[in-house]
């Protein structure tokens, strides 16, 4: 039922060669840039974290991105539009890896969040979110023609919030939003209606002012109490040094102390001396501003600005609606991501559990972060080789 | 261009789309990057600052409290380095059982109970958060190796040297000190405390308290980096500690060692030797005395409640200054000089001492039924006639305002306090008529109305006087010296840590009174017969003395059954005393009987005459 009516594109062009050609350097060179800063500011800021071990963190990530690279290049080379007729099975090997947490789980710090892995902790609902933007991109591009049906826009919300629902379940807040921020965009991008979005829009204003709000006061618990102190935190950051805002003040501690040039790797004292929590994952942002103050913050958002900045350019550029979705989806991703933990580090939005992209620590992480990139990758090189076809038909013309 | 699902070229709807997306991504980029200028940029110098005040702790070095030393520079109080079982706060077991365990464990080696341990140490966390705190003060070097040797059981348990207060004489000297303890919150606020810090132990009496500024010391510091567990990794930098000043008192260690080795075993009384010039101390005690090492670390309640039991004599209590006593005929002294001064009488002037003076029906008699004749002032001095002075009593009584005797009284310095460097001092009382009118309105008097008979037995030091032996000497000292009221002091100055001089400590004459010198002369005259003639009250004590001496005796009646109080108040050398020495026996008797000869043994200390410390010569004078 959901098979394309439409013959798969380039099915008269050849396969991109291997190596560099045919890829996007821009967002390769931003991509490798991001991962060679996230080594260097953890080689600093936890050579004391693991007791004789100072090289733990550092070798790991190092290995992640090594290994998340190759997943990049082996995913550039594959024609993403293929994957548009499994969305069934892609999406039921989302739900089903996301439920699986339920049951295998290792649970940490209150949630159970992953699954324990021989070489890492796979964090299936990091993996998720590059799944959800595949299928949900191909059922949407089946029912293009219909987007200013209510239903179908019903169905496609309705399509991302049950996955979502299952993450914040774990509970991991902020990956649950990344789910319905990409729903979000691909629909935007996809042409839904403007009346449909100002109409979701409101929905979700009322349920946040519900479950932070209106729950409460009645007495049902939507949201943990740990969840509504981390959200509103930002608010009022000093109001109770043990709690929340503890993590917030000093992080914010942190990046002020940095100044224009930072405080070099020994002089940052919040990271050395653990008065910044999680400084190798949800804080690493304050770790750079900390470390290398104004200038290396700036620098670091020049990479995710390029990087966001070739995903939208890749968006235009794509030869069929399904690679535009998808690499709306990721760009809507990355930009979630980036916005909210950069934001949260620096007091302007609520604490979620939300990493950083390629920057903070951890195996899932970078090896989605990879993979979405490794897809962004595939519709620049299907664009670029459908152009050169065609440049190919004109001139034989 | 949708519909087949391919795009060669980018539609006016999705092209706006996406602007809108990157306009989105632009917006959030700014705010990022304004906040980012705001924090590091414009706050950068405050946040610095707040990163370094979560870091950096201050780690209190005590600094050892000043020496006190006597007039030749031997010490009087030190300080010993003992070893203080403390708990560091950051290595404790975090709360719970572990900690129970900890402190029940503690409890068992160190004798006390967990229920206490955990409250000092809550309470001195409370006070300084990152120094450790104190659980027992000195502990005993077995103890201290078995914590060290088994430190896996006792986690967070430090041992640390801290200074504690020696006294090497032990108790010789022991009123004269006062105590060191915690300085408490009140204490804090006061700005004679200003500089100490919570924790620190400060004078709290005697002169520790009243030269505590110079004692003191100032505390040093190390300066540590801690973690946000508040584990300690590293050093920053150390300020020395700085030793208090060393404090010199005009005591004389050998002086004040007879002194209270003549009052002896088992007696309660008390003793001063001042300078009649300038009011220094020599000695001055009280016995019973007591150990005051005891108070060099917490004192036990057993023990306090031992030393204050007034069954055991109140060793504590420092009866040169804390008891007042009727003075016996050593008051005559102040009756002589009111005379003379106030015109009742002059030197010759002649008096009939038939043995007993009939007042209205009451018969005022001699002690022992003495009949001396017509005599004149210094005779009266000399043999201790009361007729003389009940006599003298009676006229002060009915002239002028009635009041002559109990005006130099309290010109001499009798009634008032002192103002010696030393606490709780008793200001006595000089019984007047407006006294007994006030104490029989709030009944506490008995009743009866000022009379004659009053200011008779004032006259002769009965009856209600209530004076104690330091304010007899500055009274004594004052009519030697020629009408100089000393302020009676411990301390002599301020030194550094080898004897060199930092502050000479003030010694200023409280006030003035005018005697006349041939007044005074009389007097002294007559107090030296006392001593020296045959028939005088002190005469056979005194006799073969090398050093000419001027002194009275007294006894004070006591009256209930109890037993005579004994005085004996010195002047020396005659004729231009440097020194007075008084002495008081609570029940010792005649004063020629206990007191004399103590003031012997001390003024043979005092001039250095040899083998005559120890020589008790009893006098036979049976006069009140």
């Amino acid at each position: 039922m959901y098979a394309s009516p439409v013959q798969q594109a380039g099915s008269d062009v050849r396969a991109p060669r291997p190596g560099l050609a045919g890829l996007d350097l821009a967002l390769l060179a931003a991509a490798l840039g991001l991962i060679a800063v996230s080594v260097y500011t953890l080689t600093m800021a936890t050579q004391d974290d693991v007791p004789g071990s100072p090289l733990y963190y550092v070798v790991r990530q190092a290995i992640y991105g090594v290994v998340g690279v190759g997943l990049m290049l082996a995913v550039a080379r594959f024609d993403v539009s293929r994957l548009r007729e499994h969305q069934r099975i892609i999406y039921a090997a989302m739900v089903s890896l996301i439920a699986l947490v339920f049951v295998f789980g290792v649970a940490a710090r209150g949630s159970k969040r992953w699954i324990e892995l021989p070489f890492f902790r796979f964090q299936p609902s990091e993996l998720g979110k590059v799944l959800l933007i595949l299928a949900l991109s191909a059922f949407v591009v089946d029912r293009v023609r219909r987007l200013g049906d209510r239903e179908v826009t019903a169905r496609i919300v309705l399509l991302a919030l049950f996955p979502a629902l299952l993450v914040v379940a774990q509970p991991d807040l902020g990956s649950g939003l990344v789910y319905l921020a990409i729903a979000a965009v691909v629909m935007f991008v996809a042409g839904t209606k403007w009346t449909h979005l100002a109409t979701l829009g409101g929905l979700a204003t009322a349920s946040v002012v519900i479950a932070l709000l209106v729950a409460p006061a009645v007495g049902v618990e939507v949201l943990k109490p740990y969840q509504v102190d981390r959200l509103t935190a930002f608010v009022n950051p000093t109001e109770d040094p043990q709690k929340q805002g503890y993590q917030l003040r000093q992080s914010i501690t942190a990046i002020g102390a940095g100044q224009k040039l930072g405080r070099g790797p020994e002089g940052a004292t919040q990271t050395r001396l653990d008065f910044l929590p999680e400084h190798h994952t949800d804080f690493v942002f304050s770790v750079v501003g900390e470390q290398f103050g104004f200038l290396g913050a700036a620098l670091v958002l020049s990479l995710y600005a390029l990087l966001l900045w070739r995903a939208l350019l890749i968006l235009t550029s794509a030869k069929n609606l399904y690679g535009a979705l998808v690499a709306g989806g990721i760009t809507a991703m990355l930009m979630f991501q980036v916005f909210v933990n950069v934001g949260m580090t620096i007091g302007i939005m609520p604490i979620t559990g939300v990493p950083l992209p390629l920057m903070s620590y951890g195996g899932s992480s970078v090896f989605v972060t990879f993979l979405a990139i490794g897809l962004l990758q595939s519709v620049h090189a299907q664009a670029r080789a459908t152009e050169l076809a065609k440049a190919r038909e004109l001139a034989a013309a | 261009m949708y519909l087949d699902n391919r795009r060669p070229t980018i539609t006016p709807a999705l092209a706006f789309r996406v602007a809108v997306l990157g306009g989105i991504a632009f917006l959030m980029f700014s705010v990022i990057f304004f906040r980012l200028w705001y924090l590091q940029v414009l706050s950068g110098d405050r946040y610095v600052a707040e990163a370094n005040d979560n870091r950096v702790r201050d780690i209190k070095v005590q600094a050892p409290r000043g020496q006190v030393v006597d007039r030749e520079g031997r010490s009087l109080v030190d300080n010993r380095t003992a070893l203080a079982v403390k708990v560091t706060p950051a290595e404790l077991p975090k709360g719970g059982p572990a900690q129970d365990d900890l402190y029940e464990r503690l409890g068992d080696i160190l004798r006390r109970s967990a229920r206490r341990i955990r409250k000092d140490v809550n309470e001195q966390l409370a006070a300084v958060p990152f120094s450790a705190a104190t659980v027992k003060q000195d502990v005993d070097l077995p103890l201290v190796q078995y914590l060290l040797e088994n430190g896996d059981d006792f986690p967070g348990v430090t041992v640390e040297r801290v200074f504690l207060r020696r006294y090497p004489h032990d108790e010789v000297g022991a009123h004269l000190f006062g105590t060191v303890g915690e300085v408490t919150k009140e204490q804090l606020d006061e700005e004679d405390y200003s500089g100490a810090e919570m924790g620190d132990r400060v004078g709290q009496s005697g002169v520790e308290a009243n030269y505590d500024r110079y004692l003191r010391g100032r505390n040093g510091a190390t300066r540590v980096q801690v973690d946000a567990m508040g584990t300690l990794t590293g050093s920053l930098s150390a300020k020395q500690p700085r030793a208090g000043r060393q404090l010199r008192l005009g005591v004389d260690l050998d002086v004040q060692r007879t002194a209270q080795q003549a009052l002896g075993e088992g007696r309660r009384g008390a003793f001063v030797v001042m300078d009649v010039k300038d009011g220094e101390i020599r000695a001055l005690g009280s016995a019973p005395s007591f150990d005051p090492n005891l108070f060099a670390k917490s004192i036990k309640q057993s023990d306090y409640d031992r030393l204050s039991d007034p069954l055991n004599g109140n060793p504590l209590s420092n009866r040169a200054i804390q008891s007042v006593y009727p003075t016996g005929s050593t008051f005559k002294l102040i009756t002589a000089t009111a005379g003379l001064e106030g015109g009742l009488i002059d030197p010759e002037t002649p008096i009939s001492d038939p043995g007993s003076l009939n007042v209205g029906g009451t018969v005022f008699k001699n002690a022992g039924g003495a009949v001396n004749g017509v005599i004149a002032l210094r005779q009266a001095l000399s043999v201790s006639s009361d007729v003389f002075f009940y006599k003298l009593g009676l006229e002060a009584n009915g002239a002028g305002d009635g009041l002559g005797i109990q005006r130099w009284a309290r010109r001499l310095g009798v009634g008032r306090r002192t103002g010696i460097d030393l606490p709780n001092e008793l200001p006595g009382l000089v019984p007047s008529p407006k006294w007994r009118a006030k104490a029989n309105r709030e009944g506490i008097g008995d009743g009866r109305p000022w009379s004659a008979g009053d200011n008779i037995n004032l006259s002769v030091g009965q009856g209600d006087l209530q004076a104690n032996p330091l304010q007899m000497a500055v009274a004594y000292a004052a009519v030697a010296n020629g009408g100089r009221v000393v302020s009676p002091h411990l301390g002599n100055r301020i030194e550094d840590a080898d004897g060199r001089v930092l502050q000479e400590l003030p010694s200023r004459a409280r006030r003035r009174v005018d005697i006349e010198p041939e007044h005074r002369d009389a007097i002294l005259e007559g107090l030296r017969s006392a001593a020296s003639e045959s028939g005088g009250t002190s005469a056979d004590v005194f006799k073969d003395f090398p050093i000419p001496i001027a002194g009275k005796t007294g006894t004070a009646e006591k009256g209930l059954g109890r037993p005579d109080q004994s005085w004996y108040i010195a002047l020396a050398p005659y004729p231009n005393p440097r020194y007075v020495v008084a002495v008081t026996d609570e029940a010792g008797g005649f004063g020629a009987e206990t007191a004399a000869p103590a003031a012997r043994r001390i003024l043979a200390s005092l001039f250095d005459v040899r083998g005559q410390e120890k020589k008790v010569v009893k006098g036979d004078s049976r006069t009140f």
